[in-house]
């Protein structure tokens, strides 16, 4: 099989669209959550969508399968909120393992049924790494500017378990996402540093940055040449931003990257910005024609969605960009 | 698009900062750095963060584009401290924008410091100097946080100090970075070592040259690095002279910059614009600068002169000679030179009407001068006591003539005095190093001194304050049963009713200690007092009748506030039981762990050793702590603030260390044995004392202490007992107990000095004691490791090496953070029969008598490392008092410090 180093310089990417808009559409209930395993859970778990691995594994199964008809190259694991610390408000610290490992063996499931269908066009399963709801450099505390409610230690370990996880489940690559705070991706690098020198492996490594408004910084306060440099010392197969904003939005910031990155470039953003209801509405058609201009300016090499896109939004996407040549990559190594 | 691919050295604070060929010089900003800025570390020592943070964002205002921040000091926890301010820096966008500089020799500072910064900072720094692997073990995690590091030109051998050693030095740095850990090498930024130059020494000319051609080569033959250093230390032959140093920078920094310096530290108020240089002062800073000829250190010293616009001092200059009377007493005192002081004495004594009007007058004038030079920071220790020196010799020349004169009018009386304050190291404790110092430098504030000397019990302290009628009593103490001491003195002084303030000093005293311990059982005040020139403050505020009754008040309210602050602190921390430590305890495989029988089994009795022998493993640093300058040796001699002060200091010590070689003034005695023995019971290490035939002759147990403090998961708590095999294990391991001395003959030579009115000498003879005693300590440890048990007999280390204890095995001391139970000791006197072979004893609060002696044990297992015991809990206290056979309260007494209170 083609590496994904080698596929990059030759066509642009396609990454999947949001899992959480899919799984919206199941309405899943309580008791769905829950499934057998866990009906006597003390505590409520609707809305932990990565417990849906474990229990609606079909309805995750379908979702990738989904995407990956409509055209992604690379779907990513239903792992978002899978560490140890995220998993805390559902106090299921001690799944966090499996859940992983079952996600990324679903989604590995399906990418090879794809693959065994159409060899030339491989398909590739990304672990999903997403940012934990604490921030190593920020207070949560505004009266107390110096309190930290998460150590690097912390986070070290926790992403440490979870890339372990999703290695084991088959996932192809790493894909650290949703960054609004450098400082709990890097813990994330380090950890997966420790992984790949323990088993003597390699493993591609995607790093998404989240811009949060106009200010054009992430929440903790980073441009978006600072957030590129400060996640540079690793060696990393792309970098770029998700979520947050609508494509038009994220078009100066991939600009830097662009131009000062050696890696690839990645972007998948959101269907627009939310509508006075919190819903994204923004078109396939409409979406596509905003990516037009990243394509247009040779911005990108992976590209797909995140909050409200769909695989509708996935075809437009992957319609537009096979006509396109990707953007040169520099990087020698990975 | 534009697209080369460029390897830049890039950084990032909140914004990015990325050095190319065509940025300017790239400035550092050093102030919130402990060791550069006395504001900087009273800011942290006070915890005053808010202040802390104006002084990082005044520097980022005034054009610094990283900023370096540094928590390297004694009296602070340099972790914590990094951490908290880098959280506080972090919240402070303003600051946060730029870089990040992580200074600290210590690794775990520095890697505590790059887990709080989300941007890419710079490492300051790693280097050879602890050997290849410590070096690509740190600079792999350095590259897999994420910095850039800073390399100095330091390995295994020395510091670079010529321009071949750098070379070599940084290309092997260079290589292994690149080469074996994968380092990029545009994250590389080489140290180079700015040495000063126009010091007047030979091998100093070709320093400034040497960096820049170093400089040079770096920057031509090791692709993408840059070179970076601390400008200021070039011109620091001309302190005092700022036009001269303000060229000195321009003109270095011309060059250098030329040749590829790309950043460093530099103080832009430190700076004259090259081109505004004058053309002849250009000329002979450059001629320095370059080395461009024999004369030129002499040539820019003539010239500087009357650049400053008034005669410098020099030794032959005598001109000060024809200046007025009192001028040239001030500066007698002020430079300690007693040569003409008796002659300008004389001179005063006739003019005046009476003697003591010389003492009142002239020579008062002259110290208050010392006084507040000393006070505020611009002449240190050593200088003050030289001026002691002259001072006592002034006052002895005068006293006959004082005598005369009181016979002819008895009616005039004594003259009041400053005050009089009461002098001593407490009961039990025989150091007196620091007590001295404070001793002199009071004196030198005219204040009249009792000094009851060492081991004074309380009754003593007490009946001689009544009779001198003391105004101050001021206690020392260094080992930390003189705590207890003190608190009992303080009952005591409360239960006879004293009024008179009581101060408290020594290695061993806190602020937290007396606020927290003593303050509440005294009603008068009772102040803190670490330093000799806060001393004379603060003995000054406390006697002046207007300051006085407000000082007191002050210094109880601050007392009374800190020892709240400091219950309440929010640091909780958690402990574990007996146990839950005991089940966690250090495991050492003891199948496979190697363990060495002792070549040579039994007693040795070392009766005199060469003192010449242990003079190479003399650890200077703690010397200069002595006389409160503050820094590393060797680099201290050449330190911007101290390093004049500290390399005079280090003359006159290798002067009087000469003495006491050459005539054998000190003698060194040792005793050690190595024996068999076992763990047993979980904590104890039960010895067999056997003859080198393999009699057993006694057995002795020690008793160890296991560390409490819940700790992060996975960490051992250890004890000592933990490296020695346990008799269960079946495997027969040993240890070695040791205690040496080169204080006989001290005490006699420091009351000879004193004698002839020279403090400065004293303290100076008991300070090299004290050295030699731990260079004897070391020196014994390696042929104990190489020799007489010689488990270790292939090692090679440098002295450097051994001073920072690189070797297999260790030596902890009772007293010290991993046995802090001074009781111990008495087991080891009991199975060495240390006083009856060396004749150093044990005092009541088990001080070792002469003061300059070492004593501990050895473990020779390569597993064995040093840990600091931290606190212990009540279930622990009470298993010792059990195992140990004393009372609980007597444990409670000698562990009181290492106990957590609830």
């Amino acid at each position: 099989m083609k590496k994904i180093q080698d596929i990059l310089k030759e066509r642009i990417l396609v990454l999947d669209g949001a899992m959480g808009t899919m799984l919206q559409r199941y309405k899943f209930t309580e008791e769905d959550f829950r499934g057998d395993r866990f009906k006597d859970w003390e505590y409520p778990l609707q809305g932990n969508n990565d417990l849906l691995s474990l229990t609606q594994p079909k309805a995750i199964a379908d979702v990738h399968r989904k995407y990956f008809e409509a055209g992604a190259d690379i779907v990513e694991t239903n792992t978002f909120s899978g560490t140890t610390i995220a998993m805390a408000d559902y106090h299921m610290e001690d799944l966090v393992y499996e859940l992983n490992y079952e996600s990324a063996r679903i989604a590995r499931m399906v990418a090879d049924e794809f693959t065994q269908k159409e060899p030339n066009k491989p398909r590739f399963v990304a672990g999903s790494m997403g940012p934990t709801n604490k921030t190593a450099s920020m207070s949560p505390d505004v009266n107390d500017p110096g309190f930290r409610a998460i150590s690097f230690e912390e986070l070290r370990v926790a992403y440490k378990q979870q890339a372990e996880a999703l290695l084991d489940g088959g996932a192809d690559l790493l894909l650290i996402e949703t960054i609004f705070d450098t400082l709990n991706a890097k813990a994330a690098l380090f950890a997966i540093e420790e992984v790949k020198e323990e088993r003597n492996i390699e493993v591609p490594v995607m790093v998404s940055g989240t811009i949060t408004d106009a200010s054009g910084r992430t929440l903790s306060g980073q441009t978006a040449e600072a957030f590129l440099i400060s996640i540079s010392h690793i060696p990393i197969l792309s970098v770029g931003f998700n979520c947050a904003l609508g494509a038009s939005q994220l078009v100066p910031h991939l600009e830097v990257l662009a131009t000062k990155s050696e890696h690839a470039v990645s972007a998948h953003p959101n269907a627009g910005l939310p509508n006075a209801f919190g819903e994204y509405d923004e078109t396939p058609e409409q979406m596509a024609a905003q990516i037009k201009e990243y394509v247009e300016k040779g911005l990108v090499n992976i590209v797909g969605g995140c909050c409200g896109t769909t695989p509708e939004h996935i075809t437009a996407i992957a319609n537009l960009v096979k006509d396109y040549s990707p953007r040169p990559i520099l990087a020698e190594e990975l | 698009m534009e697209k080369t691919k460029t390897k830049f050295l890039r950084l990032s604070g909140l914004e990015p900062l990325v050095v190319t060929p065509e940025s300017n010089f790239i400035n550092v900003g050093e102030r919130t750095n402990v060791a550069g800025s006395k504001r900087f570390l009273r800011l942290i020592k006070e915890e005053k963060f808010e202040e802390a943070l104006d002084v990082a964002r005044d520097q980022v205002e005034n054009g610094a584009q990283i900023i370096d921040i540094n928590m390297d000091d004694g009296l602070i926890d340099g972790k914590e401290a990094m951490v908290k301010f880098l959280n506080l820096v972090i919240a402070e966008p303003d600051i946060a924008r730029v870089p990040i500089m992580i200074d600290s020799s210590k690794w775990d500072i520095i890697e505590a410091g790059l887990q709080v910064v989300q941007g890419k900072c710079v490492v300051n720094s790693i280097s050879l100097k602890e050997g290849e692997e410590a070096f690509i073990h740190h600079a792999k995690l350095i590259k897999r946080y994420g910095a850039a590091v800073i390399v100095m030109a330091f390995d295994e051998v020395g510091q670079a100090d010529n321009y071949e050693r750098r070379v070599e030095i940084s290309k092997r740095s260079y290589d292994i970075l690149v080469d074996k850990v994968g380092f990029p090498a545009e994250d590389i930024i080489f140290d180079l070592n700015i040495f000063p130059v126009a010091t007047g020494m030979e091998e100093h000319k070709l320093n400034a040259l040497d960096f820049i051609r170093a400089t040079k080569w770096v920057r031509e033959n090791l692709p993408y690095a840059s070179v970076s250093g601390g400008v200021s230390n070039v011109s620091f032959s001309f302190r005092g002279n700022n036009p001269v140093r303000e060229a000195m920078h321009s003109v270095f920094l011309y060059h250098a910059i030329k040749a590829g310096m790309n950043m460093g530290i530099v103080n832009p108020s430190m700076l004259e614009v090259y081109d505004n240089i004058p053309k002849d002062l250009l000329e002979h800073v450059e001629d320095v600068i370059l080395n461009r000829r024999d004369d030129a250190t002499e040539r820019l010293l003539d010239f500087a002169e009357s650049v400053v616009g008034k005669a410098k001092e020099s030794k032959v200059d005598l001109s000060w000679r024809e200046e007025p009377l009192q001028d040239r007493i001030t500066r007698a005192l002020v430079k300690g030179i007693d040569q003409y002081i008796e002659e300008d004495v004389e001179e005063a004594r006739q003019a005046a009407d009476k003697p003591i009007e010389v003492i009142e007058g002239h020579l008062m004038i002259g110290m208050n001068v010392v006084g507040d030079l000393f006070g505020s920071g611009k002449m240190f220790l050593p200088q003050v006591v030289k001026s002691a020196r002259v001072m006592k010799k002034a006052v002895a020349y005068l006293l006959p003539y004082i005598e005369e004169e009181k016979l002819l009018n008895p009616k005039e009386g004594d003259s009041e005095g400053a005050g009089k304050i009461l002098m001593a190291t407490v009961k039990g404790d025989v150091h007196d190093i620091g007590k001295n110092i404070v001793s002199v430098v009071l004196a030198c504030n005219n204040y009249e001194i009792v000094d009851l000397g060492v081991m004074v019990p309380p009754e003593k302290i007490i009946s001689e304050a009544i009779e001198h009628n003391v105004d101050i009593i001021g206690l020392s103490g260094l080992i930390t049963p003189s705590l207890d001491e003190m608190v009992h003195l303080a009952k005591e002084m409360e239960r006879k009713n004293f009024k008179i303030p009581l101060l408290i000093g020594g290695a061993t005293t806190s602020k937290a200690h007396t606020a927290v311990k003593i303050d509440p059982q005294y009603s008068e005040a009772v102040v803190h007092v670490n330093d000799a020139s806060r001393a004379v403050t603060v003995v000054g505020d406390l006697l002046q009748k207007e300051t006085s009754d407000k000082y007191k008040k002050t210094i109880k309210e601050e007392y009374d506030s800190f020892r709240e602050k400091f219950l309440k602190r929010s640091v909780k921390k958690e402990y574990k039981t007996l146990q839950q430590i005991r089940d966690n305890k250090f495991r050492i495989d003891w199948e496979t762990s190697e363990i060495y029988k002792p070549n040579q089994l039994g007693l040795h009795l070392i009766e005199d050793e060469d003192l010449e022998k242990l003079v190479p493993f003399i650890d200077w640093t703690p010397f200069f702590r002595s006389w409160e300058l503050h820094g590393k040796y060797p680099d201290i001699l050449t330190d911007e603030v101290v390093g004049q002060q500290a390399t005079e200091l280090f003359a006159d010590a290798q002067n009087m260390l000469q003495e006491i070689l050459s005539k054998k003034l000190l003698k060194a005695k040792g005793i050690f044995g190595l024996f068999p023995a076992n763990t047993i019971n979980d904590d104890d290490i039960e010895v067999s004392v056997v003859a080198p035939n393999g009699d057993v002759s006694g057995t002795y147990i020690f008793r160890t202490l296991r560390q409490q403090l819940k700790r992060k998961e996975g960490v051992p708590d250890y004890a000592l007992a933990d490296f020695i095999a346990p008799k269960e294990s079946g495997v027969q391991d040993y240890i070695g107990a040791f205690c040496v001395t080169t204080g006989f003959g001290a005490e006699e030579l420091a009351a000879e000095y004193r004698e002839k009115l020279d403090d400065y000498n004293s303290i100076m003879v008991k300070a090299l004691a004290d050295r030699l005693a731990e260079a004897f300590a070391e020196y014994l440890h390696k042929e104990v490791r190489t020799r007489y048990w010689g488990y270790a007999s292939d090692e090679d280390l440098s002295n450097e090496d051994l001073i920072k204890e690189s070797y297999k095995g260790i030596r902890p001391a009772p007293g010290y953070p991993a046995c802090p139970d001074h009781l111990e000791k008495l087991t080891i006197w009991e199975m060495l029969q240390v006083e009856e072979n060396i004749g150093v004893k044990l005092t009541d609060s088990l001080a070792m008598w002469p003061s300059a002696a070492v004593s501990g044990y050895y473990f020779a297992n390569k597993e064995a490392k040093y840990f600091g015991l931290g606190k212990i809990k009540e279930d622990q206290v009470a298993d010792y008092a059990n195992r140990k056979g004393i009372s609980l309260d007597e444990a409670r007494k000698w562990l009181a410090p290492n106990i957590v209170e609830d």
